[in-house]
């Protein structure tokens, strides 16, 4: 073995080396959860002072109590049909709102198109946080407080910027040709709209839907603002609050509930993780 | 012969009813809230009541003097940049570790993605069962390893709780800065890294003077997002310490959510939340810089692949 090779060996090592740091520090709270869904009580309440005592590992057969019991016994099962029912009228809104508003962006005004665009997008980084107070008061002024409604009405004002801007930006690398023949055929502009373009825009589309699906699954200051009532809560909010009561903590239940939730959406993100990231790279990256 | 063109042809007018919608909704839902709070940092208002008296700059002078909003301020502060120091240094490691083919990608990939895809409030409650004081399993680690004699109360002891909130905050936001990064790297043409080889540059010299440079635009909008998401984020600190021990790990949204929505004074926790303002006045003014610079650098743009 000369000492290229061993150079060769000794940089692959290194890389299985960091890609294993990065993974345990990436998905250690994800194994985390999963083990203490899966673990008896008297696995999982033994304190870490007891050196002989492995947490890493089933000490006792798995069980499914705490599934059981959170499945059974809490509300989580309602705090996911409120989230779903947030998600549905969301996305509704959001496509109605901003596929079209993507799409005059792109295509229709111009220059100064590009600019209002840009002030869109910027109003995505105004955050929940600086606009819960007055949004407390709005939702007062309009009784929604403790609804759904309030997280309805405000949601779009996350998902509408961000996804005009991803419209935009998916339809600026569709190529216009396939609209200027259809005019070149005596399409009216508005035929154009009505009748091609939804075609084009389809992708762009399921992309919008994922990412508001995301959004309002993993909202929280919000539905910590505006919801009071234990059966109105959605999933994010209802497991780390409604949960925990007083101060004991399920810790089963409660890791069960953080990772049955947390499933889909990685399974989402990593189907549609390069679609995100051309919304948010704003042309600084050519892809 | 020109003619007037039909109403189905105005691309200008067409163009301006189906951004109408999306505009107003910002005008009056964004715009609306983000004047009213400026607003109500002046006035004396209470979640309680409707009335509204003008306050002057009472609700400024009252936080600036109160310790607990000036350690949340400095706490803001310290856990964004301590936060995003963590990010770009592990986003940079892993966007290494992922240019490269080793077995098992898909897997680490599935896994690098986990801790932006888990709601935040979700990750928070996990880490807070991992940082718990009698069961926390870095303590048994730790112990285990013989690094750790005594016991470490990860957030019961403030220095130690703003630690857990800068990796907490890391951990949440590098996965993002790392996709961020890879699809940099996967634009910097091959032939520059190419003829850098030739040339004799190794592994190191490539990083720090070739792709790093190229980089910055790139990280530079993995590190504005971080930013804006660190800075105002509410749900890892309201949920692993709630701000606690004793008001010593606020930051400006946790004690604006306390003093604003649970103390019911809207005017105080307004002022506390336009604090905020700053670090969004200096991400959104980089980002622009940012944009005029990559629109002049590259022309041609969008190019369909």
């Amino acid at each position: 073995m000369n000492r290229r090779d061993a150079r060769r060996i000794a940089r692959r090592a290194g890389l299985y080396a960091a890609a294993l740091g990065l993974m345990v520090f990436a998905g250690f709270p994800f194994y985390w959860m999963l083990i203490t869904t899966f673990k008896q009580n008297r696995d999982l309440y033994v304190g870490a002072f007891d050196t002989s005592h492995v947490p890493w590992i089933f000490n006792d057969p798995p069980t499914l109590e705490h599934v059981r019991l959170l499945f059974g016994q809490t509300d989580f099962l309602r705090w996911v049909a409120n989230t779903l029912l947030v998600v549905v009228v969301v996305i509704v809104i959001t496509v109605a709102v901003a596929v079209p508003a993507g799409y005059s962006l792109a295509r229709l005004t111009g220059r100064w198109g590009e600019r209002l665009g840009m002030g869109i997008f910027f109003t995505y980084l105004i955050p929940p946080t600086l606009l819960f107070i007055p949004f407390s008061r709005v939702v007062a002024l309009l009784g929604l407080q403790n609804s759904l409604g309030a997280l309805i009405l405000v949601y779009p004002t996350i998902t509408i910027p961000f996804c005009t801007w991803l419209i935009m930006g998916f339809l600026r690398s569709v190529p216009w040709d396939i609209e200027e023949q259809a005019m070149i055929d005596g399409y009216s502009r508005l035929a154009v709209i009505l009748r091609v373009a939804p075609r084009l825009i389809l992708p762009g589309i399921l992309t919008v839907v994922v990412f508001t699906f995301t959004l309002v699954m993993q909202e929280f200051v919000y539905a910590l603002t505006f919801i009071s009532s234990v059966d109105r809560m959605t999933v994010s909010l209802g497991v780390p609050i409604a949960l925990v009561r007083g101060d004991v903590y399920h810790w089963g239940s409660l890791m069960a509930a953080a990772l049955f939730t947390s499933i889909p959406l990685a399974i989402i993100y990593n189907l549609f993780i390069d679609r995100f990231i051309q919304g948010f790279t704003m042309g600084a990256v050519k892809g | 012969m020109t003619q007037r063109p039909r109403l189905a042809d105005r691309a200008d007018l067409l163009g301006g009813m189906m951004l109408a919608p999306a505009l107003v909704y910002v005008i009056v839902l964004v715009g609306g809230p983000f004047v009213v709070a400026i607003i109500l940092s002046f006035s004396t208002a209470t979640a309680g009541s409707l009335s509204f008296e003008w306050a002057g700059l009472r609700n400024y002078r009252a936080i600036l003097a109160d310790p607990i909003f000036l350690r949340a301020l400095r706490n803001t502060v310290i856990v964004t940049v301590g936060s995003q120091l963590l990010v770009v240094a592990l986003a940079t490691a892993a966007a290494q570790v992922f240019r490269a083919t080793f077995r098992g990608k898909p897997l680490a990939r599935f896994v690098l993605l986990l801790p932006w895809a888990v709601p935040v409030s979700l990750a928070a409650i996990a880490w807070t069962w991992i940082f718990d004081s009698t069961f926390s399993v870095l303590n048994w680690t730790l112990k285990v390893a013989g690094l750790l004699h005594g016991w470490l109360y990860w957030l019961g002891d403030p220095a130690l709780a703003l630690s857990a909130i800068i990796i907490v905050q890391a951990w949440r936001i590098f996965p993002f800065a790392t996709v961020i990064v890879l699809a940099g790297l996967s634009s910097i043409p091959s032939e520059i890294l190419e003829a850098a080889i030739a040339d004799g540059a190794g592994f190191w010299r490539r990083l720090f003077r070739i792709e790093l440079p190229l980089l910055t635009p790139v990280l530079a909008v993995a590190i504005l997002f971080g930013v804006v998401y660190t800075a105002t984020d509410l749900g890892v600190v309201y949920i692993l310490t709630g701000g606690g021990p004793a008001n010593t790990t606020h930051v400006l949204p946790t004690l604006a959510f306390q003093r604003g929505v649970l103390g019911a004074d809207l005017g105080q926790g307004a002022a506390i939340a336009v604090f905020l303002l700053p670090f969004l006045i200096l991400v959104a003014i980089a980002m622009l810089r940012l944009a005029r610079r990559t629109e002049i650098g590259g022309g041609g743009r969008d190019e369909p692949t």
